[in-house]
């Protein structure tokens, strides 16, 4: 697991649902290369062209709300996100996300000090932000817990295989 | 404790359960859609081989019924293989419609119960009582393999409706008022608890749109306490004894809020979410390309009665397409024996299989950059029906059939003669 994620930032407004994040019409794709390319397009049609491995998602609040669609995540992870920061989620695409290791902070007021392209690098056991760019330091909610535990063996799939595999 | 909480400390093994604590629930009942063929992987991934009751899994194929692309056709052949190997009996094929109708024409879901489904709408199973909540692919496989999830215990909102529904309001008026004046966020990670006297006047079909909509302020599950309504209604579909549990004197909820919907106009959310939301007088003229009847939120036979109403014997506008969707097979056939088919395939309703249709934008009613629909649906995010330039306006079905007639959005009341 990466404990310090590094990244540029990429700023969303509140309520980003899973339609925009991955639209539905892209749903009967199974593989997770082809599912990454859509990743957040219903928003930022454009965005894997800027986007770089590692970057970060900055977001107001209620990001993710909407459908369960799992891809909404996997296009994240599959994109290569380094975490995304938002002020709170929306809760199937939390527990979707956590699942798959992707580093989801809780950060109140995020949006208002970041911008676009600003570079951040956030520490996910303490909740330590700085934006590099600016200088400010921010306090975010540390990861701990069973959501930790899930980070920590890479996402919920080896943990229940490690444990249940028949 | 809430009758939630017991609920759920039940499905843990527990004797009692606090706010906030994470506890690994037995679910009674397990679906998956025909968009998540992930669980199916996921579940190969964790090194499943069998599912751990077939008895209490259910698959849909009901957002791609009937396929229109190779890949969909591909994604539901290998669901239909899934349950022929897994010995599951609950394949719920293309042609039975939306899973939560299903689950409720069925009489499945019942007090009591813990219900995950692959989909974030399954709230709408608090009608009966039951504890209902959506997951992800991968989730939904922990519990194919486990027969299990975890789920921190939720805060409860206490959603209190008092007062008399005037005429042409409806309980999908309702709930987008509230919506509009919580936020598409004010219940994230919580459950809400719908009550009051309110609840008297409403069919357990307009229960199930109330406990529907609840996702859309961000519910994790929602619940009304079963009454003689909820018993009747599955006295004729449910088998099974259930246990109903009820809230303790004296629970302190985290929220309690009150609603008087005497006075309540139909309302309307406007593009492009669900909590902007105005009296439908804001948005009287606004020209409409195509109307949409449907959904698990408004696809019942109650829905079609009340557009047959006001369409019968008229046309619909010749620059407005009418869609219909019933949610499900019993609401097709139960609505053609009404005869409301009839009338509104003569009104100039186009009508599509039961399922999700255009309700997620893959296919059966897209939209155009640039045309406005007006539907009885529960989302109108950028892009939820077709083109992210489209503009979606939700309403009650009322509202839809009113606006398909005149094409144009207009207030329903005055289409309606007798009361409600
Ligand atoms: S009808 Fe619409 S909201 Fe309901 S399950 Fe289908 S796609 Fe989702």
């Amino acid at each position: 697991m990466v404990e310090v994620v590094r990244g540029n930032a990429f700023l969303f407004g509140p309520n980003i649902d899973t339609d925009q994040i991955y639209p539905g019409r892209f749903l009967d794709i199974t593989d997770p290369i082809e599912i990454g390319k859509h990743a957040m397009e219903g928003v930022v049609p454009d965005f894997c062209e800027k986007f770089k491995t590692g970057d970060i998602i900055v977001a107001s609040t209620n990001f993710g709300c909407g459908s369960s669609r799992e891809h909404a995540a996997v296009a994240l992870k599959a994109i290569g996100i380094g975490a995304v920061l938002a002020d709170s989620f929306g809760r199937i695409f939390y527990r979707n996300a956590i699942n798959l290791g992707i580093p989801l902070v809780v950060c109140p007021n995020i949006d208002k000090h970041v911008k676009q392209g600003d570079i951040l690098t956030v520490d996910i056991t303490t909740g330590n932000l700085v934006n590099e760019t600016t200088g400010i330091t921010i306090k975010a909610q540390p990861l701990t817990g069973y959501v930790m535990s899930i980070l920590q063996n890479g996402g919920i799939k080896s943990l229940i295989k490690s444990q249940y595999g028949q | 404790m809430h009758a939630i909480e017991k609920i759920l400390a039940k499905a843990a093994g527990l004797s009692s359960i606090t706010t906030g604590e994470i506890i690994n629930c037995k679910v009674d009942l397990a679906g998956i859609n025909d968009l998540y063929l992930q669980t199916i992987l996921s579940f190969y991934e964790m090194g499943g081989k069998k599912v751990f009751d077939p008895k209490k899994i259910i698959v849909f194929l009901d957002h791609y019924a009937p396929a229109s692309t190779i890949a969909q056709a591909e994604n539901q052949k290998q669901f239909r293989e899934f349950c022929w190997d897994q010995g599951i009996d609950l394949l719920m094929d293309i042609d039975q419609g939306v899973c939560h109708q299903i689950i409720a024409d069925k009489g499945l879901a019942q007090p009591g119960m813990v219900v995950v489904v692959t989909d974030s709408h399954t709230t709408t199973h608090g009608a009966f009582g039951a504890f209902g909540t959506g997951v992800g692919a991968t989730d939904l496989a922990i519990i194919l393999m486990t027969g299990q999830l975890w789920f921190r215990v939720p805060e409860i909102i206490r959603i209190n409706l008092e007062g008399q529904l005037p005429k042409g309001v409806y309980a999908k008026d309702i709930i987008l008022d509230i919506i509009g004046k919580v936020g598409a966020d004010y219940a994230v990670y919580k459950a809400v608890e719908i009550s009051g006297s309110v609840l008297t006047q409403l069919s357990v079909s307009e229960r199930m749109t109330l406990c529907n909509m609840t996702t859309e302020m961000g519910a994790k599950a929602s619940y009304i306490q079963p009454d003689e309504i909820t018993f009747s209604y599955l006295k004729e579909r449910a088998s099974q004894e259930y246990e109903v549990f009820t809230t303790d004197p004296g629970y302190q909820y985290t929220a309690d809020l009150t609603f008087d919907v005497s006075e309540l106009k139909p309302q309307i959310a406007a593009p492009h979410s669900v909590d902007n939301v105005s009296s439908i007088a804001q948005f009287i003229g606004t020209p409409v390309n195509q109307a949409y009847l449907g959904s698990c939120t408004n696809g019942r036979v109650d829905d079609l009665a009340i557009a047959a109403k006001i369409l019968k014997g008229k046309k619909i506008h010749p620059r407005t397409r009418f869609i219909v969707v019933p949610a499900s097979k019993s609401v097709l056939l139960e609505a053609i024996n009404k005869g409301y088919v009839q009338t509104l395939i003569e009104a100039g309703a186009t009508f599509v299989t039961p399922g999700c249709a255009s309700c997620l934008g893959t296919h059966e009613g897209l939209l155009a950059p640039g045309e406005v629909c007006i539907t009885a649906t529960n989302r109108n995010f950028p892009g939820r029906m077709g083109s992210n330039k489209a503009n979606i306006y939700l309403g009650s079905p009322a509202a839809v059939a009113a606006a398909a007639l005149e094409g144009e959005i207009v207030n329903p009341a005055g289409y309606l003669n007798e009361e409600r």
